[in-house]
Protein backbone atom coordinates (compact mmCIF):
# COMPACT_ATOMS: atom_id res chain seq x y z
CA UNK A 1 0.00 0.00 0.00
CA UNK A 2 1.35 3.55 -1.20
CA UNK A 3 1.43 5.80 2.58
CA UNK A 4 2.11 9.19 0.57
CA UNK A 5 -0.90 11.05 0.14
CA UNK A 6 -1.59 12.80 -3.47
CA UNK A 7 -1.85 16.24 -3.83
CA UNK A 8 -5.72 16.47 -3.06
CA UNK A 9 -5.32 14.63 0.05
CA UNK A 10 -2.54 16.60 1.36
CA UNK A 11 -4.80 19.89 0.43
CA UNK A 12 -7.48 18.54 2.24
CA UNK A 13 -6.03 17.27 5.52
CA UNK A 14 -4.44 20.86 5.40
CA UNK A 15 -7.59 22.53 5.04
CA UNK A 16 -9.09 20.47 7.92
CA UNK A 17 -6.06 21.19 10.44
CA UNK A 18 -6.59 24.93 10.11
CA UNK A 19 -9.80 24.30 10.63
CA UNK A 20 -9.74 22.92 13.65
CA UNK A 21 -6.38 24.63 14.97
CA UNK A 22 -8.01 28.43 13.72
CA UNK A 23 -11.88 27.81 14.54
CA UNK A 24 -12.46 24.99 16.82
CA UNK A 25 -9.23 25.32 19.52
CA UNK A 26 -10.23 28.94 20.21
CA UNK A 27 -13.97 28.77 20.97
CA UNK A 28 -13.28 25.63 22.95
CA UNK A 29 -11.04 27.44 25.53
CA UNK A 30 -14.86 29.44 26.17
CA UNK A 31 -16.60 26.18 26.43
CA UNK A 32 -17.12 24.14 29.85
CA UNK A 33 -14.42 21.66 29.52
CA UNK A 34 -16.77 18.10 28.87
CA UNK A 35 -18.97 20.49 27.24
CA UNK A 36 -20.28 18.36 23.54
CA UNK A 37 -21.86 20.96 21.40
CA UNK A 38 -21.20 24.65 20.06
CA UNK A 39 -23.28 27.82 20.86
CA UNK A 40 -26.21 27.93 18.10
CA UNK A 41 -24.53 31.23 16.61
CA UNK A 42 -21.09 29.61 16.16
CA UNK A 43 -22.33 26.55 14.93
CA UNK A 44 -24.20 28.09 12.01
CA UNK A 45 -21.22 29.94 10.92
CA UNK A 46 -18.81 27.20 11.25
CA UNK A 47 -21.41 24.81 8.97
CA UNK A 48 -21.46 27.57 6.55
CA UNK A 49 -17.28 27.37 6.55
CA UNK A 50 -17.15 23.56 6.19
CA UNK A 51 -19.77 24.07 3.08
CA UNK A 52 -17.80 26.41 1.24
CA UNK A 53 -14.36 24.13 1.91
CA UNK A 54 -16.93 21.43 -0.21
CA UNK A 55 -16.38 19.17 2.62
CA UNK A 56 -19.85 19.30 4.83
CA UNK A 57 -21.48 15.83 4.80
CA UNK A 58 -18.65 13.95 4.20
CA UNK A 59 -19.87 10.91 4.55
CA UNK A 60 -22.47 11.28 2.17
CA UNK A 61 -22.76 9.41 -1.01
CA UNK A 62 -22.27 11.40 -4.39
CA UNK A 63 -25.64 10.36 -5.54
CA UNK A 64 -27.16 11.70 -2.33
CA UNK A 65 -25.33 15.27 -2.64
CA UNK A 66 -21.85 14.52 -0.44
CA UNK A 67 -18.67 15.65 -1.74
CA UNK A 68 -17.44 12.09 -3.05
CA UNK A 69 -14.63 12.01 -1.27
CA UNK A 70 -13.14 8.17 -0.82
CA UNK A 71 -12.60 6.46 2.21
CA UNK A 72 -8.97 6.91 2.81
CA UNK A 73 -9.03 10.49 2.90
CA UNK A 74 -11.93 10.30 4.90
CA UNK A 75 -10.39 8.40 7.37
CA UNK A 76 -6.92 10.88 7.59
CA UNK A 77 -10.06 13.84 7.87
CA UNK A 78 -11.06 11.81 10.68
CA UNK A 79 -7.59 12.32 12.44
CA UNK A 80 -7.70 15.28 11.76
CA UNK A 81 -11.21 16.55 13.00
CA UNK A 82 -10.33 15.14 16.83
CA UNK A 83 -7.38 16.81 17.37
CA UNK A 84 -9.62 19.00 20.17
CA UNK A 85 -11.06 18.33 23.38
CA UNK A 86 -14.20 17.31 22.35
CA UNK A 87 -12.59 15.67 19.52
CA UNK A 88 -13.07 11.94 20.54
CA UNK A 89 -16.96 12.03 20.76
CA UNK A 90 -18.05 15.28 19.09
CA UNK A 91 -15.18 15.90 16.40
CA UNK A 92 -15.95 20.04 15.23
CA UNK A 93 -18.45 19.45 17.18
CA UNK A 94 -21.19 18.23 14.24
CA UNK A 95 -20.01 21.09 11.85
CA UNK A 96 -19.05 18.85 9.32
CA UNK A 97 -22.33 17.77 9.79
CA UNK A 98 -23.52 13.65 9.25
CA UNK A 99 -24.60 11.23 6.85
CA UNK A 100 -27.06 10.13 9.39
CA UNK A 101 -27.71 6.36 10.05
CA UNK A 102 -26.20 4.44 6.65
CA UNK A 103 -28.07 1.58 6.94
CA UNK A 104 -31.08 4.11 5.52
CA UNK A 105 -29.35 4.35 2.31
CA UNK A 106 -30.73 0.77 1.73
CA UNK A 107 -33.83 1.70 2.45
CA UNK A 108 -37.17 1.89 0.45
CA UNK A 109 -37.88 5.35 -1.52
CA UNK A 110 -41.16 5.77 0.93
CA UNK A 111 -38.64 5.32 4.04
CA UNK A 112 -35.74 7.68 2.54
CA UNK A 113 -38.86 10.33 2.02
CA UNK A 114 -39.44 10.46 5.54
CA UNK A 115 -36.25 9.46 7.52
CA UNK A 116 -33.32 9.60 4.83
CA UNK A 117 -33.74 13.04 3.05
CA UNK A 118 -34.74 14.61 6.08
CA UNK A 119 -31.78 13.50 8.25
CA UNK A 120 -29.68 14.67 5.35
CA UNK A 121 -31.18 18.02 5.67
CA UNK A 122 -30.48 18.39 9.09
CA UNK A 123 -34.20 18.25 10.45
CA UNK A 124 -34.22 14.99 11.63
CA UNK A 125 -32.07 13.17 13.95
CA UNK A 126 -32.17 9.05 14.31
CA UNK A 127 -30.08 6.70 16.77
CA UNK A 128 -29.22 3.12 16.77
CA UNK A 129 -30.55 0.36 18.97
CA UNK A 130 -28.67 -2.78 19.13
CA UNK A 131 -27.09 -3.19 22.68
CA UNK A 132 -29.50 -4.39 25.38
CA UNK A 133 -29.22 -5.03 29.06
CA UNK A 134 -28.46 -8.62 28.39
CA UNK A 135 -25.00 -7.88 26.45
CA UNK A 136 -23.99 -5.84 23.65
CA UNK A 137 -21.03 -7.83 22.71
CA UNK A 138 -23.14 -10.90 21.23
CA UNK A 139 -26.40 -9.37 19.95
CA UNK A 140 -27.21 -12.20 17.73
CA UNK A 141 -27.47 -14.07 20.55
CA UNK A 142 -28.37 -11.25 23.35
CA UNK A 143 -31.14 -9.67 21.69
CA UNK A 144 -34.11 -10.48 23.64
CA UNK A 145 -36.61 -7.52 22.42
CA UNK A 146 -39.05 -9.41 20.80
CA UNK A 147 -41.28 -8.03 17.43
CA UNK A 148 -44.78 -10.28 16.81
CA UNK A 149 -46.12 -9.46 13.93
CA UNK A 150 -50.25 -8.11 14.13
CA UNK A 151 -51.64 -8.20 10.83
CA UNK A 152 -49.64 -5.21 8.99
CA UNK A 153 -48.36 -4.17 12.23
CA UNK A 154 -45.41 -5.61 14.57
CA UNK A 155 -45.61 -5.10 17.99
CA UNK A 156 -42.54 -4.29 19.93
CA UNK A 157 -41.94 -5.02 23.78
CA UNK A 158 -38.59 -4.75 25.27
CA UNK A 159 -35.50 -2.52 26.26
CA UNK A 160 -32.56 -1.29 25.07
CA UNK A 161 -29.41 0.26 26.88
CA UNK A 162 -26.33 1.96 25.95
CA UNK A 163 -28.27 3.40 23.08
CA UNK A 164 -26.50 7.55 22.01
CA UNK A 165 -28.83 10.56 21.44
CA UNK A 166 -32.35 8.11 21.86
CA UNK A 167 -33.29 11.17 23.61
CA UNK A 168 -33.14 14.03 21.38
CA UNK A 169 -33.76 11.42 18.12
CA UNK A 170 -36.89 11.84 16.25
CA UNK A 171 -36.79 8.12 14.62
CA UNK A 172 -34.07 5.30 15.47
CA UNK A 173 -33.46 1.63 13.97
CA UNK A 174 -34.66 -1.05 16.56
CA UNK A 175 -33.21 -4.69 16.11
CA UNK A 176 -35.31 -7.06 17.85
CA UNK A 177 -36.21 -10.91 17.46
CA UNK A 178 -38.72 -11.75 15.47
CA UNK A 179 -38.20 -15.49 15.38
CA UNK A 180 -37.01 -17.03 18.55
CA UNK A 181 -35.90 -20.27 16.89
CA UNK A 182 -33.51 -18.56 14.87
CA UNK A 183 -30.33 -16.99 16.59
CA UNK A 184 -29.10 -14.29 14.01
CA UNK A 185 -31.14 -15.19 11.56
CA UNK A 186 -34.21 -14.23 13.57
CA UNK A 187 -33.40 -10.87 14.06
CA UNK A 188 -35.08 -7.75 12.25
CA UNK A 189 -34.70 -4.16 11.98
CA UNK A 190 -37.62 -1.59 12.82
CA UNK A 191 -37.52 2.12 11.69
CA UNK A 192 -39.32 3.48 14.90
CA UNK A 193 -40.27 7.18 15.56
CA UNK A 194 -39.50 8.02 18.98
CA UNK A 195 -43.26 9.87 19.53
CA UNK A 196 -45.03 6.31 18.99
CA UNK A 197 -47.16 6.10 22.26
CA UNK A 198 -44.83 2.84 23.31
CA UNK A 199 -41.52 4.38 22.79
CA UNK A 200 -39.93 5.35 26.38
CA UNK A 201 -36.49 7.13 27.44
CA UNK A 202 -36.37 5.55 30.80
CA UNK A 203 -33.35 6.98 31.90
CA UNK A 204 -29.41 8.83 31.34
CA UNK A 205 -26.58 6.15 32.02
CA UNK A 206 -23.82 8.21 33.36
CA UNK A 207 -20.83 7.11 32.55
CA UNK A 208 -16.82 8.31 32.36
CA UNK A 209 -18.15 10.52 29.43
CA UNK A 210 -20.05 13.27 30.72
CA UNK A 211 -21.72 15.66 28.03
CA UNK A 212 -22.07 12.59 25.39
CA UNK A 213 -24.15 10.09 27.10
CA UNK A 214 -25.73 6.95 26.90
CA UNK A 215 -30.16 6.55 27.23
CA UNK A 216 -31.96 3.42 28.36
CA UNK A 217 -35.17 2.33 26.40
CA UNK A 218 -37.97 0.83 27.24
CA UNK A 219 -40.42 -0.35 24.19
CA UNK A 220 -43.63 -1.43 25.60
CA UNK A 221 -46.39 -2.76 23.10
CA UNK A 222 -45.19 -0.65 20.57
CA UNK A 223 -47.03 -0.96 17.09
CA UNK A 224 -44.61 -0.24 14.37
CA UNK A 225 -46.38 -1.12 10.50
CA UNK A 226 -44.43 -3.25 8.74
CA UNK A 227 -43.43 -1.06 6.14
CA UNK A 228 -41.24 0.53 8.66
CA UNK A 229 -39.17 -2.61 8.41
CA UNK A 230 -35.42 -1.99 7.38
CA UNK A 231 -34.51 -4.58 4.33
CA UNK A 232 -36.01 -7.91 5.10
CA UNK A 233 -37.79 -9.67 7.97
CA UNK A 234 -35.43 -11.84 9.53
CA UNK A 235 -32.33 -10.52 8.02
CA UNK A 236 -31.68 -7.57 10.80
CA UNK A 237 -27.98 -8.65 11.39
CA UNK A 238 -26.61 -8.18 8.97
CA UNK A 239 -27.87 -4.71 8.67
CA UNK A 240 -26.25 -4.43 12.38
CA UNK A 241 -23.30 -6.66 11.62
CA UNK A 242 -22.18 -4.10 8.13
CA UNK A 243 -22.78 -1.18 10.68
CA UNK A 244 -20.24 -2.41 13.09
CA UNK A 245 -17.59 -3.49 10.93
CA UNK A 246 -17.44 0.03 8.96
CA UNK A 247 -18.02 1.97 12.17
CA UNK A 248 -14.57 0.57 13.67
CA UNK A 249 -12.12 2.54 11.13
CA UNK A 250 -13.07 5.95 12.13
CA UNK A 251 -14.09 4.57 15.52
CA UNK A 252 -9.85 4.40 15.43
CA UNK A 253 -9.14 7.35 13.63
CA UNK A 254 -10.66 9.34 16.21
CA UNK A 255 -8.74 7.97 18.55
CA UNK A 256 -5.39 8.31 16.65
CA UNK A 257 -6.50 12.52 16.26
CA UNK A 258 -6.14 12.62 19.77
CA UNK A 259 -3.51 10.61 19.90
CA UNK A 260 -1.51 13.02 17.76
CA UNK A 261 -2.82 15.97 19.69
CA UNK A 262 -1.75 14.62 22.94
CA UNK A 263 1.94 13.61 21.67
CA UNK A 264 2.11 17.51 19.89
CA UNK A 265 1.71 18.75 23.38
CA UNK A 266 4.19 16.74 25.04
CA UNK A 267 6.64 17.70 22.38
CA UNK A 268 5.82 21.33 22.59
CA UNK A 269 5.97 21.30 26.45
CA UNK A 270 8.87 18.91 27.77
CA UNK A 271 11.53 21.11 26.32
CA UNK A 272 10.19 24.28 28.01
CA UNK A 273 9.50 22.38 31.35
CA UNK A 274 12.40 22.33 33.89
CA UNK A 275 13.57 20.13 36.55
CA UNK A 276 16.11 19.91 38.83
CA UNK A 277 17.96 22.63 36.52
CA UNK A 278 17.33 20.45 33.15
CA UNK A 279 14.34 20.55 30.77
CA UNK A 280 12.22 17.31 30.77
CA UNK A 281 13.26 16.63 27.36
CA UNK A 282 16.71 15.80 28.51
CA UNK A 283 15.82 12.73 31.02
CA UNK A 284 15.43 9.49 28.86
CA UNK A 285 12.27 8.52 30.78
CA UNK A 286 10.42 11.26 29.20
CA UNK A 287 12.73 10.56 25.86
CA UNK A 288 11.48 6.84 25.88
CA UNK A 289 7.81 7.69 26.54
CA UNK A 290 8.01 10.27 23.57
CA UNK A 291 9.60 7.44 21.38
CA UNK A 292 6.49 4.94 23.14
CA UNK A 293 4.40 7.56 22.25
CA UNK A 294 5.58 7.73 18.13
CA UNK A 295 5.63 4.49 17.32
CA UNK A 296 2.01 3.80 18.91
CA UNK A 297 0.99 6.69 16.67
CA UNK A 298 2.98 5.34 13.86
CA UNK A 299 1.76 1.66 13.85
CA UNK A 300 -2.24 2.87 14.27
CA UNK A 301 -2.26 4.77 11.47
CA UNK A 302 -0.39 2.87 9.19
CA UNK A 303 -3.19 -0.06 10.12
CA UNK A 304 -6.11 1.83 10.51
CA UNK A 305 -5.02 2.96 6.75
CA UNK A 306 -4.74 -0.19 5.39
CA UNK A 307 -8.12 -0.96 6.37
CA UNK A 308 -9.78 2.00 4.59
CA UNK A 309 -7.75 1.29 1.86
CA UNK A 310 -9.22 -2.46 1.42
CA UNK A 311 -12.91 -1.00 2.14
CA UNK A 312 -12.04 1.26 -0.22
CA UNK A 313 -11.41 -1.10 -2.70
CA UNK A 314 -14.57 -3.21 -2.01
CA UNK A 315 -11.93 -6.16 -0.87
CA UNK A 316 -12.84 -7.79 2.44
CA UNK A 317 -11.63 -6.13 5.53
CA UNK A 318 -13.41 -7.27 8.72
CA UNK A 319 -9.81 -8.62 9.95
CA UNK A 320 -8.57 -5.33 9.08
CA UNK A 321 -10.60 -3.42 10.42
CA UNK A 322 -11.04 -5.10 14.10
CA UNK A 323 -6.98 -4.39 14.30
CA UNK A 324 -7.26 -0.94 13.62
CA UNK A 325 -10.27 -0.61 16.13
CA UNK A 326 -8.16 -2.73 18.68
CA UNK A 327 -4.65 -1.57 17.79
CA UNK A 328 -5.67 2.58 18.13
CA UNK A 329 -8.03 2.32 20.94
CA UNK A 330 -5.57 0.70 23.06
CA UNK A 331 -2.63 2.76 21.77
CA UNK A 332 -4.32 5.82 22.12
CA UNK A 333 -5.06 5.15 25.95
CA UNK A 334 -1.17 4.36 26.23
CA UNK A 335 -0.44 7.50 25.00
CA UNK A 336 -2.91 10.05 26.69
CA UNK A 337 -1.55 8.31 29.65
CA UNK A 338 1.98 9.18 28.63
CA UNK A 339 0.97 12.11 28.42
CA UNK A 340 -0.57 12.87 31.59
CA UNK A 341 2.39 11.85 33.40
CA UNK A 342 4.73 14.23 31.91
CA UNK A 343 2.73 17.44 32.21
CA UNK A 344 2.42 16.42 35.89
CA UNK A 345 -0.12 17.72 37.95
CA UNK A 346 -1.64 20.01 35.00
CA UNK A 347 -1.82 16.68 33.46
CA UNK A 348 -4.74 15.86 35.72
CA UNK A 349 -6.49 19.37 35.89
CA UNK A 350 -9.75 20.20 33.62
CA UNK A 351 -7.23 22.81 32.02
CA UNK A 352 -6.51 20.71 29.82
CA UNK A 353 -7.59 18.26 27.80
CA UNK A 354 -6.07 15.46 28.72
CA UNK A 355 -8.53 14.02 31.49
CA UNK A 356 -11.12 14.13 29.00
CA UNK A 357 -9.05 12.60 26.88
CA UNK A 358 -7.95 9.97 29.77
CA UNK A 359 -11.76 9.61 30.35
CA UNK A 360 -13.18 8.93 26.80
CA UNK A 361 -10.53 6.98 25.75
CA UNK A 362 -10.92 4.24 28.35
CA UNK A 363 -14.20 4.12 27.09
CA UNK A 364 -13.06 3.16 23.62
CA UNK A 365 -11.85 -0.20 24.36
CA UNK A 366 -15.47 -1.30 25.31
CA UNK A 367 -17.26 0.82 22.94
CA UNK A 368 -18.12 -0.38 19.26
CA UNK A 369 -17.66 -4.25 20.38
CA UNK A 370 -14.90 -5.31 23.05
CA UNK A 371 -11.62 -5.44 22.33
CA UNK A 372 -11.48 -8.33 23.38
CA UNK A 373 -14.32 -9.26 20.79
CA UNK A 374 -12.01 -7.58 17.88
CA UNK A 375 -9.34 -10.39 19.15
CA UNK A 376 -11.66 -12.98 18.87
CA UNK A 377 -12.92 -11.44 15.35
CA UNK A 378 -9.36 -11.40 14.11
CA UNK A 379 -8.84 -15.11 15.19
CA UNK A 380 -11.76 -16.56 13.46
CA UNK A 381 -11.01 -14.82 10.46
CA UNK A 382 -6.77 -16.03 10.92
CA UNK A 383 -8.26 -19.95 12.03
CA UNK A 384 -11.47 -20.21 9.83
CA UNK A 385 -15.15 -21.36 10.39
CA UNK A 386 -13.73 -23.81 13.05
CA UNK A 387 -14.11 -20.93 15.50
CA UNK A 388 -17.72 -19.49 14.31
CA UNK B 1 -28.53 7.37 42.12
CA UNK B 2 -32.51 8.43 42.01
CA UNK B 3 -33.29 10.41 38.48
CA UNK B 4 -34.77 13.25 40.50
CA UNK B 5 -32.79 15.36 42.92
CA UNK B 6 -33.87 14.04 46.23
CA UNK B 7 -31.41 15.85 48.56
CA UNK B 8 -32.96 17.97 51.37
CA UNK B 9 -34.03 21.40 50.27
CA UNK B 10 -31.61 24.15 52.75
CA UNK B 11 -31.78 28.34 53.08
CA UNK B 12 -29.69 29.74 50.73
CA UNK B 13 -27.25 31.17 53.64
CA UNK B 14 -27.44 27.52 55.75
CA UNK B 15 -26.11 25.98 51.97
CA UNK B 16 -23.47 28.74 51.43
CA UNK B 17 -22.13 28.23 54.88
CA UNK B 18 -22.16 24.23 53.83
CA UNK B 19 -21.29 24.33 49.79
CA UNK B 20 -17.68 24.11 48.62
CA UNK B 21 -15.92 23.99 45.31
CA UNK B 22 -17.21 20.76 43.50
CA UNK B 23 -18.31 20.14 40.82
CA UNK B 24 -22.06 19.31 40.35
CA UNK B 25 -25.43 20.15 39.80
CA UNK B 26 -28.09 22.00 41.51
CA UNK B 27 -31.47 23.39 41.88
CA UNK B 28 -33.02 26.72 42.94
CA UNK B 29 -36.54 26.82 44.66
CA UNK B 30 -38.53 29.93 45.23
CA UNK B 31 -40.65 30.03 48.61
CA UNK B 32 -42.87 27.66 47.34
CA UNK B 33 -41.15 25.11 46.66
CA UNK B 34 -41.40 25.38 43.05
CA UNK B 35 -37.87 24.77 41.16
CA UNK B 36 -37.34 27.79 39.04
CA UNK B 37 -33.75 27.19 38.14
CA UNK B 38 -31.25 24.15 37.64
CA UNK B 39 -27.62 24.25 37.27
CA UNK B 40 -24.31 23.49 37.23
CA UNK B 41 -20.90 23.46 38.45
CA UNK B 42 -18.74 22.79 35.58
CA UNK B 43 -14.71 22.86 35.09
CA UNK B 44 -14.77 26.39 34.54
CA UNK B 45 -16.57 27.64 37.69
CA UNK B 46 -14.70 29.62 40.04
CA UNK B 47 -14.85 28.11 43.17
CA UNK B 48 -16.94 24.93 42.02
CA UNK B 49 -20.72 24.61 43.49
CA UNK B 50 -20.34 27.43 46.22
CA UNK B 51 -19.43 30.04 43.27
CA UNK B 52 -22.31 29.20 41.19
CA UNK B 53 -24.60 29.08 43.88
CA UNK B 54 -23.62 32.57 45.43
CA UNK B 55 -23.78 34.12 41.78
CA UNK B 56 -26.92 32.14 40.41
CA UNK B 57 -28.56 33.65 43.90
CA UNK B 58 -27.51 37.05 43.84
CA UNK B 59 -29.35 37.37 40.46
CA UNK B 60 -32.19 35.45 41.33
CA UNK B 61 -33.66 37.39 44.32
CA UNK B 62 -36.48 34.72 44.28
CA UNK B 63 -34.38 31.88 44.95
CA UNK B 64 -34.71 31.27 48.71
CA UNK B 65 -33.70 27.37 48.64
CA UNK B 66 -31.28 25.25 47.57
CA UNK B 67 -30.40 21.33 47.39
CA UNK B 68 -27.53 19.90 45.52
CA UNK B 69 -25.23 16.81 44.28
CA UNK B 70 -21.60 16.21 44.04
CA UNK B 71 -20.95 14.93 40.69
CA UNK B 72 -18.55 15.03 38.08
CA UNK B 73 -20.79 13.85 35.58
CA UNK B 74 -22.20 17.29 35.85
CA UNK B 75 -23.16 17.68 32.29
CA UNK B 76 -25.50 14.36 31.43
CA UNK B 77 -26.53 14.83 35.40
CA UNK B 78 -27.54 18.78 34.67
CA UNK B 79 -29.34 17.34 31.46
CA UNK B 80 -31.12 14.42 32.98
CA UNK B 81 -32.77 16.91 35.79
CA UNK B 82 -34.05 19.46 33.38
CA UNK B 83 -35.21 16.73 30.95
CA UNK B 84 -37.30 15.46 34.24
CA UNK B 85 -38.34 18.46 35.15
CA UNK B 86 -40.17 18.86 31.58
CA UNK B 87 -41.26 15.32 31.87
CA UNK B 88 -43.11 16.15 35.26
CA UNK B 89 -44.16 19.59 34.66
CA UNK B 90 -44.03 19.79 30.56
CA UNK B 91 -41.78 22.73 30.49
CA UNK B 92 -38.30 23.53 32.10
CA UNK B 93 -37.97 25.93 35.08
CA UNK B 94 -38.41 29.25 34.25
CA UNK B 95 -34.96 30.78 34.76
CA UNK B 96 -33.58 28.21 32.59
CA UNK B 97 -35.51 29.33 29.49
CA UNK B 98 -35.51 33.12 30.43
CA UNK B 99 -31.47 33.10 30.55
CA UNK B 100 -31.20 30.74 28.18
CA UNK B 101 -29.08 27.69 29.89
CA UNK B 102 -30.41 24.90 28.74
CA UNK B 103 -28.93 22.82 25.31
CA UNK B 104 -29.88 23.55 22.15
CA UNK B 105 -32.01 20.29 21.63
CA UNK B 106 -34.07 19.64 24.65
CA UNK B 107 -34.52 15.75 25.06
CA UNK B 108 -37.28 13.77 26.27
CA UNK B 109 -37.25 11.36 29.61
CA UNK B 110 -40.44 9.26 30.49
CA UNK B 111 -39.03 8.37 33.93
CA UNK B 112 -40.78 4.78 35.22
Amino acid sequence: MNLDLTEEQDMIVGMVRRFVREEILPLELNLDPDADELPTQDRERLIEKTREMGLYGLDIPPEYGGPDIDLVTRTLIAMEMSQHRAGLYAPCYGTFGGAGLAQLFEATDEQKERYLYPTLRGEKRGFFGLSEPSGGSDPARAIQTKAVRDGDDWIINGSKLWISGADRADYGLVFARSDSDKGRNGVTCFIVDTDNPGFHVRRIVHTLRSAHYATELQFEDMRVPASNILGEVNRGFAIANDRLTRQRIPYAAGCIGVAVKAHEMALEYVPQRETFGAPLSTRQSIQWMLVDNEIDIKQSIWITLEAANKANKGEPFRKEAAMAKLVATEAGGRVVDRCMQMFGGLGVAKDLPFERWYREMRIRRIGEGPNEVQRHIIARELLGASLR
Amino acid sequence: MAIRLDKPWQSIDEALTRLRGHLGVYQLADDSGTVIYIGFAGGNSLYGLKGEVRDMTERLSAATQVRWEINTAYQSRFRELLWVHNADFGELPRYNIEFNHRPTRLGRLSPA
